[in-house]
């Protein structure tokens, strides 16, 4: 066994785990870390694949922000777990069929000899650089439907803040370029005052 | 076989040569911090413990050492103990792909820039992880303002790295300070002005330094994510967050100043590149850090988020374009070899 092989059972064990604990864990912080790893040793793999543009992606897209804003919702919720459980086996069939089909989907891909992702990848120099590589093909070949697919997350960019958008108008609201444009005469005032002589009473004061 | 025995020690020295020298710096930055305010505030800082006070770092850290950690009842023991690691590992680990010198560089790998947005990224695990795990409230307040603000200001400094390396045209970091290679002018500075100052500023906000440690925010929420910290698991937060100041001051000189680039080029003696200008840059960058401490106060929430998401991030698109369009025009003295290196 290659080194590489080693590394590579390393981390497929690492996530297979990983990927078991997020659906069977108790607590769902606890899911949405195991979630976390399984995504940090799925990039390890990829890195072993020699995709390190899309690996380093992986961790940058999904753990470093994706899962922060998962895991922020997930504390704030307050979850009961005891119901969650209850449709375990009620559910059961649905997700049985649903996995099913995808490890049948699955091994038709890479049992056919029909697709090419049976083939093993041929080995790349060490000069070669997949990050430019994968620039260059997705502005030439693949120009458009990278520009489509960009501008589709645009437009759902758009619908969720219109869709969570509410007009309150009895809400207060911080009004900003207020704020920027205050000046220090608006709010505060120096005034040149004669020092009081302690003795002095409170009826004798001067004011300016 | 023992050819690959010889390598893998080869690299253990290689890290502990990086690591030993930046755990000594994170210690003196500790004391410079308190004498360059202390001084900033007239008053003298730690003058005690050796001569000038310069075992203060050390007298600090045994102090730490000695001290018990202390597991708060109803805290999730495991990830209550992970979490300085957690924060800790990431700091670290970047420094992997920071060039010291023209090809003195542990891993000279060619996507290193993403590889440190993205190891920056990770670095708020641990601090969101602690919040969570210690079951205080004021932890949890912590990590929740910590998370958001990381968030908000990464996109932002992602755009300002995006500037970099549509200048040099790689993402290796050797790569964009050999792009740099000229005079003062010919550095990054100048023609990436607003993402240099947009990437600083985010840098100082990610690092949860004044005037954006809300997360922290003493006079609200005590002490933040690490309030229930002690001992060395505390001096492990403290570690991590100045050597990701050093790492932030130590990109901020590669990516717009030049990195081991002297200023003088064409000097004799004065313009060979050198490690030494390397680290000045990195001092003169952390010297920031310590001055805003001493110089801002506190920002208020509502403004740091306004701040990274409606200031920040238009201004980084907008100067893409203006970069984009300068390339186009071959602007020199920066655009004109990064164009022809990218249409070859």
């Amino acid at each position: 066994m290659t080194f590489e092989k080693f590394v590579f059972y390393v981390f497929a064990l690492i996530t297979v785990y990983a990927a078991f604990r997020v659906i069977t864990v108790r607590n769902p912080v606890h899911a949405v870390l195991h979630l976390v790893l399984a995504f940090f040793s799925s990039a390890g793999i990829w890195l072993l694949a020699e995709a390190e543009f899309l690996g380093i992606t992986l961790v940058l897209v999904y753990v470093g922000a994706v899962m922060v804003l998962f895991l922020f919702v997930v504390m704030m919720l307050d979850v009961n777990l005891a119901p969650l459980r209850e449709g375990f086996v009620r559910y059961l069939p649905v997700g049985g069929a649903i996995g099913g089909l995808m490890i049948l989907e699955m091994s038709l891909i890479l049992a056919s000899r029909h697709f090419a992702a049976a083939k093993a990848l041929p080995p790349h120099g060490p000069h070669y650089s997949n990050t430019r590589e994968l620039g260059a093909l997705l502005y030439t070949d693949y120009a458009y439907p990278f520009e489509i697919a960009a501008f589709i997350l645009l437009v759902a960019i758009v619908a969720a803040i219109a869709l969570t958008l509410r007009r309150r108008p009895d809400a207060r609201r911080q009004q900003v370029g207020e704020q920027v444009r205050v000046r220090r005469q608006d709010r505060v005032r120096l005034v040149a005052m004669a020092a009081e002589s302690r003795s002095a009473g409170p009826a004798e004061e001067e004011g300016s | 076989m023992v050819e690959t025995i010889w390598q893998v020690l080869l690299i253990l020295i290689k890290i502990v040569v990086i690591l030993v020298p930046l755990m000594l710096g994170v210690a003196y930055l500790t004391y410079a911090e308190r004498k360059i305010i202390g001084y900033m505030q007239v008053r003298i800082g730690p003058n005690r413990v050796g001569p000038r006070g310069w075992l203060q770092p050390i007298a600090d850290a045994m102090k730490l050492l000695m001290k018990e950690i202390i597991v708060p009842s109803n805290a999730n023991r495991f990830l209550f103990v992970i979490a300085p690691m957690l924060s800790l590992g990431p700091a670290l680990a970047a420094w992997a792909v920071i060039p010291f010198g023209d090809g003195m560089v542990l891993a000279d790998i060619d996507a290193g820039l993403l590889y440190v947005l993205a190891l920056s990224s990770l670095g708020v695990y641990g601090v969101i992880i602690a919040g969570w795990a210690a079951n205080s409230k004021y932890g949890l307040l912590g990590a929740m303002r910590s998370a958001a603000q990381m968030v908000a200001y990464e996109i932002a400094m992602g755009f300002a790295l995006v500037g970099v390396l549509m200048a040099a045209g790689s993402l290796n970091l050797g790569a964009i300070v050999r792009a740099q290679a000229g005079g003062v002018l010919h550095w990054f500075w100048l023609p990436l002005l607003p993402l240099f100052l947009v990437y600083f500023i985010s840098g100082v906000a990610e690092t949860n330094r004044a005037p954006f440690d809300v997360a922290e925010g003493e006079s609200e929420i005590v002490a933040g994510f690490h309030v229930e910290y002690s001992g060395m698991a505390f001096a492990v937060f403290f570690l991590a967050e100045y050597a990701n100041m050093i790492l932030i001051a130590a990109l901020t000189a590669i990516m717009f100043a030049g990195g081991w680039l002297s200023p003088f080029a064409g000097i004799p003696v004065l313009g060979a590149p050198s490690l030494l200008w390397l680290l000045a840059k990195t001092a003169f960058f952390l010297f920031f850090f310590l001055w805003f401490r001493a110089t801002f106060p506190r920002y208020r929430y509502d403004q740091i988020m306004r701040l990274g998401w409606k200031v920040f991030i238009p201004l980084t698109i907008v100067w893409l374009l203006v970069e984009g369009v300068a390339i186009m025009a071959r602007v020199g003295p920066w655009f004109d070899h990064a164009a022809a290196a990218a249409g070859s």
